[in-house]
């Protein structure tokens, strides 16, 4: 990544090729502290930010091998070893939960996934700049709209007295039966993320499409290439870095869903169906105070997901794509 | 205008028409719901009622559902904390943002590990019950300060803006040292106002985000008196809870509930829209697509 790269600060000069005795290259560590103190100053507050609430709960993760009690606190609370996670694995509402979070997740992994894709080449595919540009305003809308908003908008779509319920009976038909019906939670989550975010995910697509030369095109419709060949041989190939890419960052993140819309619908669908590992972390933890069971649940999520991010980027590597990181 | 290129087949008929057929219709999923919530919300009950719970176009529009609601009572309230935390928060998160953003661009002693800091914290998942712990142990437990700091700095924004600063050619700052000007003045002087899209992008990122937010209330606040609109348009909306300790409420029945529900939904989501076009219109100047490349 060309993140961690810092430009000097003035342009290299060669060293004086006079006699005089050679000076340090870098100025003493106290120095370059007393030349950058105001800059240091500024990095400060975010530091702080850093430190106290990402750093400092990283460490906290250690109460996953205490029996925590809030009230003694984290010196005194007692020392359990792997208690926590042995008890995890013999939980039948952990498995629920991890089982949950990995159909959800393979569901969205296939219908979700390729949408964007899909959506991208056909905006792409516009030769209309105005048809093109309104048609991305609205897509891209209901990215920006909470979760809260989007559930209650389903809400009021899909209720037994919402718009596709109504039409459906003015139509004569059967009405469908899906808000708190167990069995439709996962397709209607999957929906709901295609119409959440799958315009605002072509963004990438549409910049890696609008990158690719055109003459490549030009000289391949000259040889006699039709749209299909010209879609198989010059766009996929031009999308290939970014889907597995995208398809990396997905399979680290495999074991986590978007946290608010599962809350938000949890009740309503009931635990049997609707509970993943983040929520399962937050009803014991906050709801049950059940702490140190919980953040083992939550460092058991993140470590195996750590360890899927590395698993993905070696086997990208392997497959001659550059991944995440080198 | 088309832009289509000169060797580009001129497509058939049959194409264009699917081609059209499908963005009407995926605009319309979008749309069309929406639709649905703000004209419910201007109808009055009988309409409500006799449409089986929707209306799809009111026939006399009224805006009796939002005088009630934004005369006093939980709602004006939570629309005035979402307010106080969105302003306050994204003052606050954007002038740390923007020092943090700077500081990282220019070749600050330790530059190189806060940097590697920024990017472990955006690898590893949040550990929700310890930040919950510190939260807690910082006091800050029933406190609007819990909306704000434990979300305080982005590593994304941090990205894009480092990335634009970054931009900046190496001779304006040269040429602000010889005028003798401190980093601080480069940066509140020179700086700044070159990034007024990226300050302007960032910042709506963050406001949206504090708007949207409603789980850090639930997770931090027990006083539901205290919650953000969009914790309160999930209490009353989504769990249907009546809207009690609201005295006007008892007495005027002229309209259903129902369109009280669509009135606070469409108050949620005024904002957004209203800030969207800013925010599009930054978008397609290709401001944050330099970030999403790297």
């Amino acid at each position: 990544m060309a993140l961690t790269q810092t430009r000097p600060r003035r342009p290299v000069r060669p060293a004086p090729a006079t006699g005089a005795a050679p000076r340090p290259r870098r100025p003493g560590l106290w120095r370059r502290l007393a030349r950058d103190r105001v800059l240091l100053l500024m990095l400060a507050p975010g530091v702080a930010y850093f430190l106290i609430f990402e750093y400092l709960p990283m460490v906290g993760n250690v109460i996953a091998f205490q029996d925590y009690v809030p009230f003694i606190g984290l010196a005194d609370s007692e020392w359990v070893g792997l208690a926590n996670f042995e008890r995890m694995f013999t939980d039948g509402a952990f498995w629920n939960a991890t089982a949950n979070t990995l159909v959800i997740s393979l569901l969205q992994l296939v219908f979700f996934f390729p949408a964007p894709i899909a959506l991208a080449l056909l905006l792409h595919s516009l030769t209309r700049d105005v048809v093109r540009r309104v048609a991305q305003s609205v897509l891209y809308l209901p990215h920006f709209l909470s979760w809260v908003i989007v559930v209650a908008l389903f809400q009021q779509v899909l209720s037994s007295t919402g718009l596709v319920n109504g039409l459906l009976g003015d139509a004569g038909l059967h009405t469908v039966h899906i808000l708190g019906n167990p069995d439709m939670f996962k397709p209607l989550v999957v929906v709901q993320v295609i119409w959440k975010d799958a315009g605002w995910g072509t963004i990438i697509f549409l910049a890696a499409l609008s990158k690719v030369d055109e003459q490549l095109y030009e000289a391949s419709a000259l040889d006699g290439a039709g749209p299909w060949r010209r879609f198989w041989h010059v766009t996929m190939p031009s999308l290939r870095p970014i889907i597995v890419l995208l398809l990396i960052l997905r399979l680290g993140d495999i074991l986590t869903i978007g946290f608010e819309q599962m809350f938000l619908q949890r009740d309503a669908f009931g635990p049997e169906a609707a509970e993943v590992l983040d929520t399962f972390v937050y009803f014991t933890g906050i709801i049950n105070g059940d702490y140190g069971y919980a953040t083992a649940a939550g460092l058991f999520k993140g470590v195996v997901g750590g360890l899927l991010i590395y698993a993905a980027n070696r086997v990208a590597h392997w497959f001659g794509e550059q991944g995440v990181y080198r | 205008m088309s832009t289509r290129p000169a060797w580009m087949e001129r497509p058939r008929p049959v194409t264009v028409g699917a081609k059209g057929l499908a963005l009407v219709t995926l605009m319309a999923l979008v749309l069309v719901p929406m639709l649905v919530v703000v004209s419910t919300s201007l109808a009055s009950q009988q309409e409500v009622d006799a449409g089986g719970g929707w209306v799809l176009w009111p026939a006399r529009p009224s805006l009796d559902a939002y005088r009630e609601i934004l005369s006093g009572g939980v709602v004006t309230r939570a629309l005035a904390v979402s307010a106080v935390v969105t302003v306050g928060g994204t003052a606050l998160s954007l002038f740390v943002t923007a020092m943090l953003a700077y500081a990282l661009s220019r070749p600050v002693v330790g530059g190189r590990v806060v940097m590697l800091m920024a990017l472990v914290v955006f690898i590893l998942p949040h550990a929700m019950i310890p930040t919950y712990l510190v939260v807690k142990g910082l006091g800050l437990l029933n406190t609007l300060p819990a909306l704000i700091l434990p979300s305080l700095v982005s590593v994304f924004n941090l990205v894009v803006m480092r990335g634009f600063f970054q931009g900046i050619p190496q001779e304006l700052y040269d040429a602000a040292q010889i005028d003798g000007a401190g980093d601080f003045r480069v940066f509140t002087r020179l700086v700044l106002p070159l990034s007024k899209a990226v300050v302007a992008v960032v910042g709506l990122f963050y406001a949206v985000g504090y708007w949207n937010a409603f789980f850090s209330a639930i997770l931090y606040l027990q006083d539901s008196s205290r919650w953000p609109i969009s914790a309160i348009l999930r209490l009353y909306v989504l769990q249907g809870n009546a809207i009690e300790s609201q005295e006007n409420l008892a007495n005027e029945v002229t309209y259903a509930p129902q369109t009280i529900q669509m009135a606070v939904l469409v108050l949620a989501m005024l904002p957004i829209v209203c800030v969207y076009p800013f925010l599009q219109r930054h978008f397609v100047k290709g401001v944050l697509t330099g970030a999403i490349k790297s």
